[in-house]
């Protein structure tokens, strides 16, 4: 090849680069064979310690679920993971249906009108949200309502500040406020009155978003059903594992009047020459790659994949399994709390509000607790006062269709010993 | 070949999954939410079995193009193989299962893991210290100029402007504008370089930073590039290093020697993490010693072998996502790295800039070369030879799709007009190489012949060229209420 380019060596490819920048060698050790590889990276997985799903009771926004074996023989095909962003519609037409679908998915679940193509995850898309309503209503201030996830909260922090945006603590809008944004449910576990602060924020002028729990909504009444502008959230719940925070997938969906303000990817049906349906990205003049410095967002690589994922899921389990699965961990989070509350010293938090299949409750030497419950593999509750100085001693306890009965037995007997 | 959507398959009769019952005494959400609070009509989810569900996906994978199957040449996107292992190693349990919320004792393993990815990428682009949490490369880039933001800032500086090439992807622009700069462009050169005549003119106290891809996105090395840095850091400005063409000189030389400031990689391009449609990627960001205290928290310290997590960052720019990243990716770039070593990950640099300057050389006359002398990894043509013949480069890539080749990035640099760019990686054979600069040859030999078969490219895929004029006229439609069709979402017919 060298001789065909009609050059000696390497060197004579190389010969913009100054002769001061190059260097030896990388100080890196030099490369193994794939099995001494795997031998030093399953190593380190034997340094972690994997705690079963079913005894696992820590939620704070990444949840242990059942996984039907059907998401991951679809996403380890090749032909899905190995493929390039779909500007090619002629030869990703594989990749474009499945995200059109993901988007009707996400439509259906939110009851709004559109959604996009996906987010890196719920806080960025919160942020991304926020920003949507910054540019539809020219304002400058956002309120958070209540227990926001804390590290939505922090990433809502560094996206606004760029822009030059105030984020405060609070639910009274005013003519200043762009949007409202609350958790349904809340970073605790707990439902927020939704309709309530929908109406004060659309009486202020301002948007109201919702941060919404996809698995939610197989039972509570979604953002559009309660006239929310946004919804954004986290799809990990949709067939992801926990993967030690990522990757998983955000979602965003929004009213009709809003749609030209969506970041991100979106796809459209469209049709060739002989009549024959297919799928396009679409709506591009909003993005980055055309619109450059004047686009809605930056965000160009998504998180396509982890949507195929959440569809597979979704399109697996159907509106009714969907809502079994809900009210199973309904019904079980609602008797461990029964169970837990019982116990000397623990109380619930909050005992007058309502929640899901998360629940905040006070527990006496928490730390020490985890630590025992840990030797006896259960990974007991999350404490939350890292985050929030008025919650000491709070712990949330999440219960899933992975919690069987047998389980929250060996929770309770391992607290008690 | 098409497939109807599942919305479209959905049979009502199909069974529900069998899923596991409450096996306890608790009220239901009936018993105990208000009406107000439920929700009135169930999400219209498809109905499907499970065989349904693995024959739909089976024949939607069927449609798509993987760099599995084909030669992916798509300049400035760097889609070489994506190893197996990578995957294997991100699915095992000891990573997979792991909450993010674990105590750091039970996690060392991930944490040791993400430091050594950390030293690694420090090894490769030569900085003090990396962030793994962006989860892309726009969110990388947006991250590094937040920290150049906090860095002038925390010095009494208010700089206002950034610098960006008119070559320059168009994330740059975008990111910079999101952290609330003001984007001045800056013109290449007639050789496609940077014009350092106009970077000296545009330079000024309230730039903050140049964001700046070297190999250039002409494939072409900013030979100045010590010149440009000196210029920069002259006015108290940083250098941004754009990591999108990061495969071009691993081993071979180094972004931080050249005077870059702040880095961003793109794992799911130098690091083979797969690109999956279009993400997950990862954008991790590299800094010199100065940018360090602004680094996104939390950081991987390491204390007398023990890894830790380190929040008490007091001027850190704050988070850019949730937990730590994209962790699944870190795995697979780590393993990536691991097999590698220093020697492989140079002989890929190598190959690719070899592999680019074979096939530029092939094509060289077929297509024309808007700049003389040797490419880096990538190289751009142009289609404007065959202008005569009304083709244009959107044809000559629906003639490759037709030859069972992807299309190379066209349309981009927007410098180039007709631009065609190629990368086609270390990943490629000779004898692939040449089936490509065959099927180029072909193809503009057809725009002599018979430029109307060009025109109706590609035959014999799924779909032909769609209509996307007419699917943007259609939601127009829909959003200023003419129509009931969103376009962007399946609806069943009323």
């Amino acid at each position: 090849m060298l001789a065909a380019i009609g050059v000696d060596s390497m060197d004579g490819l190389l010969v913009d680069i100054p002769r001061s920048l190059r260097i030896e060698s990388l100080a890196l050790p030099a490369g193994l064979s794939e099995f001494e590889t795997m031998a030093q990276v399953k190593a380190l997985a034997a340094r972690n310690r994997v705690f079963a799903d079913r005894l696992t009771f820590r939620g704070g926004g990444v949840y242990r679920r059942f996984i039907p074996a059907a998401v991951a023989a679809v996403t380890s095909k090749p032909e899905f993971y190995s493929a390039y962003t779909p500007y090619q519609p002629e030869a990703s037409q594989g990749t474009l249906q499945a995200i059109y679908e993901f988007q009707t998915l996400i439509a259906e679940l939110t009851a709004l009108d559109v959604a996009n193509a996906s987010m890196y995850d719920g806080a960025t898309a919160v942020a991304e949200a926020a920003m949507m309503a910054h540019i539809q209503t020219g304002r400058n201030e956002v309120l958070v309502a209540g227990y926001l996830h804390p590290e939505y909260l922090e990433v809502l922090r560094a996206f606004s500040d760029g822009r030059g945006i105030k984020v405060r603590k609070g639910i009274e809008a005013n003519a200043k406020t762009a949007a409202v944004i609350f958790q349904q449910p809340d970073f605790l576990g707990m439902l927020v009155d939704a309709r309530g602060l929908t109406e004060g924020a659309h009486q202020a002028g301002a948007l109201a978003i919702a941060c919404v729990d996809p698995i939610s909504l197989a039972i509570v009444a979604p953002p559009g059903e309660y006239g929310a502008d946004i919804a954004a959230g986290e799809g990990q719940q949709l067939g992801l594992s926990p993967s030690y925070g990522g990757p998983h997938v955000g979602f965003i969906a929004c009213t009709k009047e809003l749609v030209r303000k969506l970041p991100g990817r979106l796809i459209g049906t469209s049709h060739d020459a002989a009549g024959r349906r297919g799928f396009v990205l679409t709506l591009t003049a909003r993005e980055q790659h055309i619109r450059r410095e004047r686009a809605t967002s930056n965000i160009c690589t998504n998180h396509s994949l982890c949507a195929l994922a959440a569809s597979v899921y979704l399109t697996y389990m159907g509106a009714a399994g969907l809502r079994q699965i809900a009210e199973v961990s309904f019904k079980r989070a609602h008797a461990l709390a029964e169970r837990l509350s019982k116990l000397p010293g623990w109380e619930m938090a909050f005992p007058d509000r309502q929640f899901l299949y998360e629940f905040p409750i006070r527990v006496p030497k928490g730390p020490a607790l985890n630590r025992r419950l840990a030797r006896k593999g259960i990974l007991g509750g999350l404490d939350v006062h890292r985050w929030f100085r008025e919650l000491k001693g709070v712990q949330t306890f999440t219960c899933t269709e992975v919690n069987d009965a047998r389980a929250l037995d060996e929770l309770l007997e391992a607290v008690a010993s | 070949m098409t497939e109807l959507l599942s919305f479209e398959k959905s049979r009502p009769d199909a069974q529900s999954p069998r899923l596991p019952d409450a096996e306890v005494d608790g009220p239901s959400p009936a018993d105990v939410l208000t009406a107000d609070q439920r929700r009135t009509t169930p999400p219209g989810l498809p109905r499907l079995s499970e065989p349904e569900i693995m024959r739909h996906y089976s024949r939607l994978a069927s449609l798509n193009y993987a760099i599995s199957k084909q030669f992916y040449p798509l300049g400035s996107c760097t889609m070489k193989y994506n190893p197996v292992a990578n995957e294997i190693a991100a699915a095992l349990p000891g990573f997979a299962d792991l909450h993010p919320y674990q105590d750091e004792d039970s996690v060392q393993g991930a944490l040791s893991l993400m430091w050594r990815l950390e030293q690694a990428l420090c090894a490769v682009v030569g900085v003090e210290r990396v962030t793994l949490q962006p989860a892309a490369g726009a969110h990388g880039e947006w991250t590094a100029l937040r920290m150049i933001q906090a860095f002038h800032r925390s010095r009494g500086e208010s700089r206002t402007e950034v610098l960006v090439p008119d070559s320059a992807h168009g994330t740059n622009p975008a990111s910079a504008a999101l952290s609330g700069f003001h984007v001045v462009e800056v013109k290449s050169g007639p050789d496609g370089r940077i014009s350092l005549a106009d970077l000296e003119s545009k330079l000024s106290p309230s730039v903050a930073a140049l964001m700046l891809t070297n190999p250039n996105t002409l494939g072409l090395f900013e030979r100045e590039i010590l010149d440009v840095a000196e210029m920069v850091h002259a006015t108290g400005a940083k250098l941004y290093y754009d990591g999108a063409n990061l495969n071009a000189f691993m081993g071979i030389c180094r972004p931080g020697d050249m005077g870059f400031d702040a880095v961003h990689m793109n794992l799911h391009k130098t690091f083979t993490t797969p690109h999956g449609g279009g993400g997950p990627g990862a954008g991790p960001v590299g800094v010199k010693a100065e940018l360090v205290p602004f680094l996104p928290t939390p950081t991987v310290e390491r204390l007398n072998g023990h890894l830790k997590l380190d929040f008490k960052r007091p001027q850190s720019i704050g988070r850019v996502r949730s937990f730590y990243g994209n962790f699944g990716m870190l795995v697979r770039a780590y393993t990536y790295i691991l097999a590698m070593g220093c020697d492989g990950l140079t002989q890929a640099s190598l190959d690719a800039v070899l592999s680019a300057n074979y096939l530029r050389h092939e094509v060289h006359g077929v297509l024309d070369m808007p700049h003389d002398g040797a490419c880096m990894h990538e190289f751009v043509s142009s289609a404007h030879n065959l202008a005569p013949r009304g083709i244009k480069a959107l044809d000559v890539a629906k003639g490759l799709l037709e030859r069972d080749f992807y299309a190379p990035t066209i349309y981009f640099p927007l410098v180039v007009p007709e631009a065609i760019m190629v990368e086609p990686t270390e990943t490629e054979s000779k004898a692939t190489l040449d089936a490509f600069a065959s099927a180029i040859k072909a193809i503009v030999k057809q725009a002599e012949d018979d430029p109307q078969a060009l025109h109706d490219a590609p035959h014999g895929l799924p779909v032909g060229r769609l209509d996307e004029v007419a699917t943007a006229r259609s939601i127009n439609s829909y959003l200023q209420g003419q129509s009931e069709d969103p376009v962007l979402r399946w609806k069943p017919a009323p």
